[in-house]
């Protein structure tokens, strides 16, 4: 019976790692639905992305308050997680505050003070994190794709990380011995006053209490992370690693495109010849995008990648003139689409069945591919470094060469095009009399 | 007016032997757009100006296929992108100077991956390098002191980084630059990139030209500049909804020092 709560511990870790390892192994194999790219290029410069965009938050602070709320929480999560460390040990060992035995007590005292300090910030920024939604009603977290989940979402995860760190505190805060030492409780020591009241016992019987609620507290917030927008905190690492680093300007080439084109403009080719073997094989099943599947798999992390802040959203200019085009809905309908694939693949032995449904239309509709200017204003604002419009690109691919399917006045200028060489209805023989006019 | 205006094709210097410094693309806007062609004449007074040895293709040259490629027509791009390609490589073109923002983002960036190599500048850019080296210079005439804001071309901008070419140029006319509320990283496109320019948009509250049009008035400026013919369009546009035509012209930059020197 002695060991019953380090048992129970043992047990809870497991469980709360085990089960957010398979979620995690459902993550990528759903990340790898999607097609090959090639990104293994520039390595140096995606390692300094990665530490400049992700762990230097330097597109955060674009905005500055913002930013700067988010570098406390963000600061504060990954340092105050530094005590998990000690509770795990103390958790599996049955000890209490093992670091009192590995630090001296005054570099111990030094790093809880340092952390209390940082979770009463953490919990204002958190505070006014939830104003700013909630009271203040920000217009990019009201947008129409904002429903009721994405809301609760952002919500749940601002109460979560509220009560964490409340619980830290008290857990503080009522720990006799811990008082005591009248070091590192910068914090609580004025918040151990709310509880003297309390008897030992039910003192101990508290500490306790948040101890273990912190612990299990933190285990579902990693489970949680599977299921919300909150991914980003695992995700923008890679993300911004495996980000384009080609000007926002430059478009991929679609090679498939390139062969037939070269072997049209090859006069040496006889049209009619059986294709050379294994060239079959390059040509693709569908040029562009309609479902998931096709896109590449970092288009399909950028989607995991998105906690639907809504910079792009707010920086879009059709979105700011009223069409119903907003590049946050593009990364959240290709997340839920894809999760869609995910389950069905689940539930028929790991094979996708047809569910007569895509992307395209079901999720995104044409008129919000064809409002893009491709001004390219929401892949300059995404914080972590997300292409939605890479996306619209593949989408309005898939429409125009799969299914002829453009605007009627876009048609129009794509025959001027192949027939004159402008977009225009002019002929290429009277390019050059503007010199003489 | 254009007696003065020297424009030589390539297949004049080749015919003579010679090889241009700098090929000028003209692009379809420039070639045939009224307002644009005025642009491309001012572009080529400074050239001449500065004695620059310029060619174009005149009628050998077409669309690069920006606008079939961010259509989604991918094909119709290659097709494009291929013929010039051929026609470039085979005048043996090392570099190209354009006043279309669009024209240089595709040949800039997106012509290398089908085998079209070539050094491509911005016209702002270009001129920039004809005044710092000496063969043009900048006086400010009739804009000195006036209250002149720049919109950004997405495609110069964002796309390619190109934020400084301009307004050095501006700043050299000793007129006062002013700017919007979202300038250069952060710019409001003008609403015709993507292909938009070509059909008409989707359905809101309000045009995109006109919201960076109102962006441009709250500036109160005396001038809206321009470097890009599509966005030159769509701000004209925006001026004429707004009652403004009178009050407020939209110039691209080369139009701004070439009137200046009443070229």
């Amino acid at each position: 019976m002695e060991y019953l709560p380090n048992i129970c511990f043992a047990v809870v870790l497991i469980l709360g790692i085990g089960y957010f390892t398979k979620n995690v192994k459902k993550l990528i194999r759903n990340i790898k639905l999607g097609q090959d790219v090639d990104v293994s290029d520039n390595k140096p410069q995606r390692w300094k992305n990665m530490l400049m965009i992700a762990l230097g938050q330097s597109k955060m602070v674009k905005r500055p308050i913002a930013g700067l709320l988010h570098i406390i929480v963000y600061i504060g999560f990954v340092i105050i997680n530094i005590e998990i460390l000690e509770i795990i040990v103390d958790g599996l060992l049955g000890t209490h505050r093992i670091g009192l035995k590995v630090f001296p007590t005054l570099i111990y005292g030094f790093l809880i003070g340092t952390f209390e300090v940082l979770a009463v910030l953490v919990f204002i920024a958190v505070i006014l994190f939830w104003v700013r939604r909630n009271v203040i009603k920000l217009q990019r977290f009201w947008k129409s794709e904002m429903t009721s989940w994405p809301k609760s979402d952002a919500n749940y995860i601002l109460y979560f990380e509220m009560v964490l760190m409340t619980l830290f505190l008290v857990m503080n805060a009522t720990d006799v011995d811990f008082q005591a030492l009248q070091t590192g409780n910068t914090i609580s020591r004025d918040i151990a006053p709310w509880f003297s009241g309390l008897s030992e016992s039910n003192l101990h019987f508290v500490e306790r209490t948040a101890w273990w609620f912190h612990i299990l507290g933190i285990l579902v917030f990693l489970n949680y992370l599977y299921f919300s927008k909150h991914l980003h905190i695992l995700l923008a690492f890679p993300n911004t690693f495996y980000a384009k680093l080609t000007p926002k300007g430059q478009f991929n080439n679609l090679e498939a495109v390139t062969k037939e084109v070269k072997l049209m403009m090859d006069p040496n080719v006889d049209p009619f010849a059986a294709s050379a073997e294994g060239t079959e094989a390059d040509i693709p099943a569908k040029f562009g995008a309609s479902d998931v599947q096709d896109l590449n798999w970092v288009q399909l992390l950028n989607a995991y990648t998105c906690t639907e802040c809504g910079r792009c959203t707010s920086e879009c200019p059709a979105n700011q003139t009223g069409k119903k085009l907003s590049p946050r809905k593009i990364m959240m309908d290709t997340r839920d689409r894809l999760e869609e694939v995910g389950k069905n693949i689940d539930a028929n032995k790991g094979i996708f069945r047809e569910d007569d449904k895509q992307l395209l239309d079901d999720y995104i509709s044409r008129e919000e591919l064809w409002a893009c200017t491709t001004c390219s204003a929401c892949v300059e604002a995404c914080p972590v470094s997300i292409d939605p419009l890479s996306i619209i690109l593949d989408m309005r691919r898939y429409l125009v060469m799969e299914q002829s399917a453009a605007p009627l006045e876009l048609n129009n200028m794509m025959t001027n095009m192949e027939n004159n060489g402008a977009p225009w209805p002019y002929n290429q023989m009277d390019r050059l009399n503007w010199k003489n006019e | 007016m254009n007696e003065g205006l020297k424009v030589p094709t390539m297949a004049e210097f080749i015919a003579q032997g010679k090889q241009p410094e700098v090929l000028f693309w003209v692009g379809c806007a420039g070639s045939f757009d009224d307002r644009a062609k005025k642009i491309t004449k001012a572009f080529v007074k400074l050239l001449n100006k500065a004695n620059v040895e310029f060619a174009v293709l005149g009628t050998e040259e077409s669309c690069t296929g920006d606008p079939a490629k961010r259509a989604g027509n991918e094909f119709l791009f290659q097709m494009q992108a291929v013929t010039n390609i051929e026609v470039l490589n085979a005048y043996e073109i090392k570099k190209i100077v354009t006043a279309c923002p669009h024209c240089f983002n595709t040949i800039k960036n997106e012509y290398p991956g089908l085998g079209g190599n070539y050094e491509v500048m911005h016209h702002t850019q270009f001129l920039k390098a004809l005044l710092e080296e000496g063969r043009l210079s900048i006086e400010g005439g009739q804009f000195k002191g006036k209250r002149i804001t720049f919109h950004d071309p997405c495609y110069l901008g964002r796309a390619n980084n190109v934020y400084e070419a301009p307004r050095n140029l501006i700043q050299k006319l000793e007129a006062e630059l002013v700017e919007m509320k979202n300038c250069r990283q952060n710019g409001l496109c003008c609403g015709a990139g993507g292909a938009q320019m070509f059909k008409e948009s989707e359905k809101g509250h309000k045009d995109v030209n006109i919201e960076r049009t109102e962006q441009a008035l709250d500036t109160k400026p005396q001038i809206i500049a321009a470097g890009c013919p599509f966005c030159n369009t769509m701000m004209t546009d925006g001026v004429k909804a707004k009652e403004k035509e009178s009050d407020i012209s939209v110039m691209d930059i080369a139009e701004l020092i070439a009137s200046a020197q009443d070229l």
